[in-house]
């Protein structure tokens, strides 16, 4: 049994006659990077501000490190919190911002700068302890504000999308620093964004949140191999969704028919009957390309309508010749198909087993 | 043509510094400067200025008027700032401008009228001090008016919008994530107000202080009205000696003195909170 540092029983929060969570349950494990990832306003920044003791529930127990937050404000939890927009206090120099969070705690000034100067060197910024808030760069700014809640200390850190605001190289580039720097610390890390290319890349849990409950909770691969619900399969990575009913089963396998008339064997977790009516996901790389001199009778013939390149993620829209069916495909990274343009046509079969039926 | 429009614009207000404020200042500076040594033969020192050392009554209505301007400055910041916080940060969006719109309304009548209004209130026959007759705090009807401290509430009175305004706006570019982020980190109350709000109020304080301040000292209305003959407020002084006394040289030399004093003590001031002038202006 691993030590749970947060627990929320049956949490509800409600404005007005809308609830923005509605009965969440969440256990994270002392050490995780979980990340809770949705669209905007699925309510994972409502729940966040809630662990932080921002806005109280309306119902339902939130437990920080094994003891209850009922009653204990913002400014008692051990839980600190990166800011979207980092909220550095711009009347403080850099070492002054990282050592508020020690001041307010009664740590002497002497102690106060070793801790701060010596978690600044940690997240990588030696020597700007008496600089300005403003004299930094983005990413500067970024670590101060980590460095500002780490040096407490905390059970908990809260990380509200901080790398919303970066440009996409710093963006990478933080992304990996975050990663390091949570390993090494071990500290629970709960980052909300709904960026899912973030979520899947650091975390070691995902919550998939949507209409203040969680669609999900599973690792990264769980989340993109075997996707529990509808939305999820859609959210998390790029996907085909079609509308489609089932019209055979073959031992593990079903065959579903897309209501465009398009055929093909998938695979689901729900025990379905012929006939019911499922959304069937087929990922951009689980289609195969074959070129037409090479494929045999069967398979099905496409056109291609764009080519969207993209580096290593380069896609083509194809439609399907005979039922109209369009797809996204994407293109082996090898470069064996840099050649196709629009308005070729192409072969393709689907591979069963990295398809999903919900 | 760019040059010609701005020239054009700066017409009106050059026109209005000029004529208005420096002309009357130029000849009120040359009139401090010359003593009528007998019917039509002037001559020019620096005398009116010196009795201002010499006869303690100048200089000791001019320290009285200072410390008073300066509590009743305090008064108003200590009442305004919670004023302040309360229309931005609580009331917010309607509510804001109801309570802001409040504060004004007073203010659209002439001030004449509104300390008039006060002594209505206050006399020993007036509505407060019957009041506590009639509920029986005091056996006789009181006179509440002509003390320091009414004087000092009709100072707070009027000077409370030109503290509001420049508070409101320093206190709603305070960005919440910061209160927020403050308390996060484990800041009480007390410790928000000291470290965060008000060093990101300073400059709107410190514009707010100046012109309430500055308003106060040159008050003539109020503490003559609400203070009586004992007011010895430093205005007073002035008034007398140009209408009274009708002597325009001393009237002119204490003018200045105050301009004078009152600058130096805002420089003082600025200096010891390390704020420059211009920053305050602008950012408030």
């Amino acid at each position: 049994m691993h030590t749970l540092d947060l627990e929320t029983h049956q949490l509800v929060k409600r404005f007005g006659s809308h609830a923005a969570v509605q009965g969440v349950d969440l256990s994270i494990e002392r050490g995780q990077f979980f990340s809770i990832l949705g669209p905007s306003g699925c309510g994972k920044t409502t729940l966040l501000r809630l662990i932080a003791g921002f806005i109280q529930p309306d119902e339902g127990r939130l437990i920080i490190g094994g003891k209850d937050m009922r009653g204990i404000g913002p400014n008692q939890r051990p839980a600190t919190m990166v800011f979207q927009q980092l909220a550095l206090f711009p009347m403080m120099n850099v070492g002054e911002n990282v050592a508020y969070g020690l001041a307010r705690r009664g740590i002497s000034k002497k102690e106060r700068v070793a801790k701060a100067e010596a978690m600044l060197a940690r997240v990588g910024l030696p020597n700007v302890f008496s600089k300005g808030v403003d004299q930094l760069s983005g990413g500067q700014r970024q670590r101060v504000a980590i460095a500002r809640s780490l040096v407490l200390e905390p059970t908990l850190l809260l990380l509200d999308e901080p790398l919303g605001a970066l440009d996409i190289k710093l963006r990478e580039h933080m992304k990996v620093e975050l990663k390091k720097l949570q390993s090494e610390l071990g500290t629970t890390f709960i980052y909300i964004t709904h960026d899912q290319s973030e979520a899947l890349v650091l975390s070691d849990q995902v919550g998939v949140m949507n209409q203040g409950q969680f669609e999900q909770i599973g690792t990264p691969q769980q989340l993109y191999y075997s996707p529990a619900t509808p939305f999820v399969a859609g959210f998390v990575g790029s996907n085909n969704r079609f509308e489609a009913r089932v019209s055979g089963r073959r031992d593990s396998l079903v065959t579903v028919s897309t209501s465009e008339g398009f055929r093909f064997d998938s695979v689901s977790p729900k025990n379905l009957h012929v006939g019911a009516a499922v959304e069937a996901f087929v990922r951009p790389e689980a289609i195969q390309l074959i070129r037409a001199t090479a494929a045999t009778e069967h398979s099905p013939r496409a056109k291609i309508l764009s080519v969207l390149f993209d580096g290593a993620n380069s896609t083509i829209l194809v439609k399907e010749l005979q039922t109209g069916l369009e797809l996204r495909v994407a293109l082996p990274q090898t470069g064996v198909f840099a050649d196709l343009k629009a308005g070729d046509v192409i072969c393709f079969s689907i591979d069963p087993l990295q398809t999903i039926c919900l | 043509m760019r040059k010609l429009t701005l020239t054009v614009l700066l017409i009106p207000p050059i026109l209005w510094l000029g004529l208005l404020i420096v002309l009357p200042h130029v000849q009120l500076l040359a009139l401090s400067l010359r003593e009528r040594m007998e019917v039509g033969v002037y001559a020019y020192n620096l005398n009116q200025y010196k009795s201002f050392f010499t006869e303690t009554v100048f200089l000791e209505t001019f320290i009285r008027t200072a410390i008073m301007s300066a509590l009743a400055t305090a008064l108003t910041l200590v009442i305004a700032l919670p004023m302040a916080w309360i229309i931005v940060k609580i009331a917010k969006g309607r509510g804001a401008s109801t309570l802001f719109v409040m504060c004004l309304l007073p203010f659209w009548i002439s001030e004449t009228i509104r300390t008039l209004g006060w002594m209505i209130l206050l006399r020993e026959s007036g509505v407060i001090p019957q009041f506590l007759v009639a509920i029986g705090v005091t056996a006789q009807p009181i006179e509440l008016l002509y003390h320091d401290a009414t004087i000092m509430m009709g100072l707070v009175y009027t000077s409370m919008l030109f503290m509001l305004v420049p508070l409101i706006n320093a206190i709603e570019t305070l960005d919440n994530s910061l209160i927020e982020a403050a308390y996060n980190l484990g800041a009480n109350n007390a410790a928000i107000i000291r470290t965060i709000v008000l060093p990101h109020a300073l400059p709107g304080i410190t514009a707010g202080c100046i012109i309430v301040f500055m308003l106060c000292l040159g008050n003539y209305l109020t503490p003559t009205l609400l203070g009586g003959t004992h007011s010895q407020w430093f205005t007073e002084q002035i008034y007398n000696q140009f209408i009274t006394r009708f002597n325009w040289e001393q009237g002119s030399a204490l003018g200045f003195l105050l301009l004078l004093l009152s600058t130096l003590m805002i420089a003082i001031a600025l200096r010891l909170s390390g704020q420059r002038f211009t920053d305050v202006m602008r950012r408030a």
